[in-house]
């Protein structure tokens, strides 16, 4: 075995202790894309349970996002995986569970922001699929570039409070029971495509079609770049993204967790894992709650009082321009920030109705009357009832 | 001049030495190169200043001479490899052989593999 691999098992395990991430017995569903990082996660997941012990009770759950030339062709392999590493295998389509695949919401919306619709849906349905199963623990792919990616466009877009998510290796949020961690974060993605190459992983590598993200794309070769002249760099962003996030207070990290049924989706594509739209997702916020896109960007940090006086005061004395003035009446509402359910589809929210609902509800409105006759046969859902409210509404006018 | 382009060929090939490496692309690079993954290249042993070929002399030749697709920044970029796409010249990181410097043998193996994919 070359040396490369087993520095990478090694590291991978250490990073699993130091951390904490697993209980003995627990039972945890892999976010499998077929893609690299969710190849070698449960390739290098299966040896180190196997070889430490960890007594962990391995699945892998995959999202069906509807993308005909693509999707279908990577669940194969992922289907082949879990031949390979013998795991079980759980498949949940967005045809299912919202009854639109993205085939049709890019027929509807186009291909400019179909990101942040895939972003919204993916977040629940690796929830949904892991609450299928009875599991509570979801671990993605996430690597070392696709953090230190996520935190250059926090950090590009002013957006501290992400940060938080973003950097954690294990995220768990008010609006949902279930854990997320990413064993990956320390790794460089150069390690992983070298211990797939090496281990002759099997894996797909084809871009999503819909994907090219403007401002991730940046943010990737800014990072790419770095890396040429100084390796490092990735982690040291990473890093830097753990002490900055460190310095935002908590509840404003906190509301920034709840509001968004879909803060993973900042790096939450190319299938629980990395390519997903922030910036889109951004936008998609200001639309839907414009009195909530100033608390976003607020920059002013109270530190806790046993937080650095230096620092502190310099924050203070910001705090008090014109500027923060007129932000600060908004503020408020960070801190009480109250969790509840959907009133549609009954999914853990922040909101009366969640993210996904309300884009569900554009989608279905503008939906021709003849197409919601034709899938009104599924599954009696939410989304199925949507539906037919909004055929009502269309029939009506 | 004037001479037909096969007799050319004939006369360079026969008359400088070559050497036969394999090529390989992965990680999606081998859809800019017709889908397929292994090649084997038979390249003259010397560049155009005489000097020994290197992995520097290599890309600029697989651009023109292998590449079917037209989207050349996708493998090369200001002149060099693309960041984000790995090197192994033997199944050792081209980083610690000196990059492009490498001076190529016959029978060696280069892969390329694009990290640049979605996961």
């Amino acid at each position: 075995m070359p040396p490369v691999l087993s520095i990478f098992e090694r590291e991978t395990h250490e990073t699993i202790v130091g951390s904490k991430l697993f209980q003995r017995g627990e039972r945890i569903a892999i976010g499998a894309s077929g893609g690299k990082d969710s190849t070698v996660l449960a390739s290098i997941l299966k040896t180190l349970n196997e070889r430490h012990d960890y007594g962990l009770d391995l699945c892998l759950l995959s999202i069906d996002e509807g993308i005909k030339g693509y999707r279908d062709d990577s669940l194969e392999t992922v289907k082949r995986n879990a031949v390979q590493y013998d795991m079980p295998l759980e498949i949940v389509g967005y045809d299912e569970l919202y009854g639109w695949t993205m085939d049709q919401v890019v027929a509807q919306i186009g291909k400019k922001g179909n990101c942040t619709y895939c972003g919204v849906f993916r977040r629940q349905a690796l929830d949904r699929g892991a609450a299928k199963l009875g599991i509570k623990h979801v671990v993605t792919g996430h690597n070392a570039d696709d953090i230190a990616e996520t935190v250059m466009m926090n950090l590009l877009r002013g957006d501290l409070p992400r940060l938080a998510r973003a950097t954690s290796i294990v995220t768990s949020s008010a609006a949902s029971d279930i854990k997320r961690s990413k064993p990956l974060k320390y790794a460089y993605e150069k390690e992983i495509v070298l211990y797939a190459y090496h281990k002759k992983l099997d894996y797909f590598s084809t871009e999503c079609i819909y994907s090219p993200e403007a401002f991730r794309g940046s943010a990737r070769a800014l990072i790419k770049d770095l890396e040429k002249i100084r390796p490092s760099s990735i982690l040291d962003i990473v890093k830097s993204g753990e002490d900055m996030a460190a310095l935002v207070p908590p509840e404003l990290s906190t509301a920034v967790a709840c509001s968004g049924d879909n803060e993973e989706a900042a790096t939450g594509c190319g299938s629980t894992n990395g390519r997903s739209s922030g910036g889109e997702m951004a936008v998609l916020e200001k639309r839907l709650a414009v009195e909530e896109a100033a608390q976003y960007r607020e920059t002013e940090i109270v530190l806790p009082a046993n937080g650095n006086s230096l620092v502190q005061e310099t924050l203070q004395v910001k705090g008090g321009s014109s500027i923060h003035d007129k932000k600060k009446p908004a503020r408020k509402k960070v801190v009480k920030q109250v969790m509840g359910r959907c009133d549609k589809c009954g999914y853990l929210s922040s909101q009366s109705i969640c993210k996904a609902c309300m884009l569900l509800d554009g989608l279905n409105k503008a939906r021709p009357t003849t197409e919601i006759t034709v899938s009104a046969e599924e599954e009696e859902g939410s989304t199925t009832l949507m539906r037919h409210v909004a055929a009502l509404e269309i029939s009506a006018s | 001049m004037g001479e037909p382009t096969d007799a050319s060929t004939t006369s360079t090939s026969t008359s400088t030495p070559t050497i036969t490496i394999t090529v390989e692309f992965t990680g999606g690079l081998e859809m800019l190169f017709d889908n397929i993954p292994f090649h084997h290249v038979k390249l003259p042993a010397k560049n155009t200043q005489g000097q020994v070929v290197t992995i520097g002399d290599l890309i600029p030749w697989l651009c023109e001479n292998l590449m079917k697709d037209t989207r050349k920044e996708l493998f090369v970029l200001d002149g060099n490899v693309r960041p984000g796409i790995l090197v192994l010249i033997n199944e050792a990181d081209w980083e610690l052989e000196g990059e492009d410097k490498y001076e190529l043998k016959d029978g060696d193996n280069v892969l390329f593999v694009s990290t640049l994919h979605g996961g």
